[in-house]
């Protein structure tokens, strides 16, 4: 019916009706195409300080995005960005990466096997319970970060250190005598972990 | 399971499709509906053109996708600046090819000059032959309104705002500048294609003098009242780097060049001296926007539907990009990816017959101030349907609180992410 009469009226020199009336709304994969310029095709990101969304534990998506927006987690481009998108499409955007396949980035390296090493121990002492499977399964709102570019979790660690990004409770206790070099430490035994 | 959705609702609306190429479609759709394969062309392969031949193939790999652009690679706009700044060496890393985009997603690449649209008849014409098509995208960028310069050669005076040999030219002037140097750097009138794009230059070209050619300095003529974008972190990051360097000059329309004399005229009186003189014209949508007649009343920037970015003045012809008027998006790199996807998205579903989906953008935009600071403008953009316009989602609009070492870091996987997106 649309074209028909848009053709009518383009012959008659008027404007081509809007389509803007009947539109739905935006699809949840309206809104995730949104983030690729930064985060990569489909989440899979292929710049080293910028996270890859794809396949990340939903729920933890929707807190990060919910602290973003709140102020509670230390964000650049984040902090603003979040406060542009409702709840619901916060929760959409999570399904989206969820569903994306994740491919660990790229990154062989920038990896240092020494420290991987001894990434895995402090993994195995102080992180496993809540990072499961070498950091390529979840607990409810933890993140997934095998495979994860060692660049974006060394910039996350150092925010934990410092006390700028929060952690709960749970976490601080088991982290509390880890040493900056532990730190780095399992960040390249995660950036190693094939997803 | 997404992509079993997606084929699913494929399958849904290849149904839909085929009811209404017999119900509804008139002449527009009778080069598909005897073939059966919906045909697109983009016009341009930048921030825009690339995006959208991608995603239309992702999104329904049953619609053929020819991609026609005049040169066989493209160099960045987005970190040019830094190459003028000395941060980066040369554009070999903002220099992309078309071969993996070509290769991976079954895009056909033509690399010719579009010299005519003909609406009517759905067809382009190339130095490469004519090009049918079903629904046309034209992303060309901006052209420049020289005729608002009198004398404007951009050869002795480079814009350097289309990158590749006019930003190497700049380059080579500012290293043959002796010390204690003038550069003049002139501004147009908004809208032009990266509003901060200009202070991000003054910033990096003076970062330059300052390390390079001491006694140097840059004088920045601005034919708008204030500075446009980011005013407040690029006089902080001015003042703390580039006191005296910087000699900053608002309301300030050069009208007039002497290529001979190297000096501009503000407004065909007051005359200004440089030994590098780098001339950003006044602009409008790209040359062949104005050739097919997609240009508004305006006569500069083409008027599109707000969702679906279809031009206003002719159907079936979808304007993206610069050229496009999008509400309250900048005419940024990012704006014109996040629209190229809107605009695939809802041509895909215009195909297959099933109903459009309301946009929703984003642009992020840093500029580096330093060799070591960025700062960034951002914002979330969707459809006002009382307006008919696209507008910034409140609270989602704003600047970098202060410089930031950290945004520089970001940037630079922005820059690399953006361009991978458009190579492969
Ligand atoms: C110095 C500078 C810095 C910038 N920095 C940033 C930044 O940091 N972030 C950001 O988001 N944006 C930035 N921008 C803006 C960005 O470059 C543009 O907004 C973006 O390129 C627009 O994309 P487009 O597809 O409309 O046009 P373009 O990217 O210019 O692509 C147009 C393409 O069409 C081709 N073409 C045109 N006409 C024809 C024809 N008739 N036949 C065949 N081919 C044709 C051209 O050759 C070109 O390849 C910057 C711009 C400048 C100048």
């Amino acid at each position: 019916m649309r074209r028909k009469w848009s053709g009518m009226a383009l012959a008659l020199g008027a404007l081509v009706m809007s389509a803007a009336a009947h539109a739905a709304p935006p699809s949840a994969e309206m809104l995730s195409n949104a983030c690729g310029g930064c985060h990569g095709v489909n989440g899979a990101s292929a710049g080293p300080s910028m996270p890859s969304l794809a396949g990340q534990n939903k729920d933890f998506f929707i807190d990060a995005m919910k602290k973003f927006k709140s102020g509670e987690r230390p964000g650049t481009v984040m902090s603003r960005l979040a406060k542009g998108y409702s709840d619901e499409q916060v929760v959409a955007m999570a399904e989206f990466f969820a569903h994306q396949k994740s491919s660990p980035a790229a990154q062989k390296s920038s990896i240092d096997r020494a420290k991987v090493a001894k990434g895995k121990s402090v993994y195995n002492s102080a992180c496993k319970r809540c990072h499961l499977e070498n950091g390529k399964d979840f607990e409810e709102d933890t993140p997934v970060v095998a495979g994860q570019w060692l660049k974006y979790l060394q910039i996350q660690m150092a925010e934990f250190q410092s006390g700028a990004r929060k952690m709960s409770e749970k976490k601080t206790e088991k982290v509390k005598s880890l040493t900056a070099a532990d730190w780095d430490a399992v960040a390249h035994f995660y950036a190693s972990q094939k997803q | 399971m997404t992509m079993e959705r997606r084929n699913f609702l494929k399958l849904l609306g290849a149904g839909a499709a085929a009811t209404a190429s017999v119900g509804l479609s008139g002449y527009a759709n009778a080069a598909t509906s005897a073939g059966g394969k919906h045909k697109v062309v983009v016009i341009g392969g930048g921030y825009g053109g690339t995006i959208a031949a991608k995603y239309i193939r992702m999104m329904d790999a049953s619609i053929e996708v020819t991609l026609i652009e005049r040169n066989d690679h493209y160099v960045s706009c987005p970190f040019s600046n830094l190459y003028l700044g000395g941060i980066l060496p040369d554009l070999s890393s903002l220099t992309i090819k078309y071969d993996k985009l070509a290769k991976n997603h079954g895009i056909k690449v033509v690399q010719a000059e579009v010299t005519g649209i003909d609406a009517e008849n759905h067809s382009v014409t190339t130095s490469k032959g004519v090009f049918k098509y079903d629904r046309l995208v034209v992303s060309p960028g901006v052209e420049f309104r020289t005729d608002e310069i009198k004398g404007y050669d951009q050869e002795v005076m480079p814009h350097a705002w289309k990158a590749g040999p006019q930003t190497v030219l700049l380059r080579k002037q500012l290293e043959a500048m002796k010390p204690g140097g003038t550069v003049v750097l002139s501004i147009p009138l908004a809208p032009f294609r990266c509003p901060p794009g200009p202070y991000e230059r003054t910033s990096m070209i003076a970062m330059y003098l300052k390390q390079h050619k001491p006694g140097s300095k840059i004088i920045v003529l601005d034919a708008n009242p204030d500075i446009v974008s980011k005013k407040g972190l690029f006089l902080k990051g001015w003042k703390k780097h580039y006191e005296g360097i910087i000699d900053y000059r608002p309301a300030k329309k050069v009208t007039d060049v002497d290529n001979k004399n190297m000096s501009v005229l503000i407004e065909g009186i007051e005359e200004v001296k440089g030994d590098v003189i780098n001339i950003i014209p006044p602009q409008k949508a790209g040359h062949i926007a104005h050739v097919a007649g997609l240009v508004g009343t305006d006569g500069k920037w083409c008027p599109v539907n707000p969702t679906t970015f279809e031009s206003t003045l002719h159907k079936d012809i979808h304007v993206i990009g610069d050229s496009s008027i999008a509400g309250a998006m900048p005419k940024s790199g990012y704006s014109a990816n996040s629209e190229a996807k809107v605009c695939a998205a809802n041509i895909v579903a215009l195909m297959n017959g099933r109903e459009t989906t309301d946009m929703s953008g984003v642009n992020t935009c840093y500029s580096f101030l330093s060799e070591k600071e960025a700062v960034s403008v951002t914002g979330v953009y969707q459809v006002d349907k009382e307006k008919n316009a696209i507008v910034v989602v409140a609270g989602s609009f704003g600047v970098s609180p202060d410089l930031s070492e950290l945004e520089a870091v970001y940037a630079q996987s922005w820059v690399k992410n953006i361009l991978t997106e458009m190579s492969s």
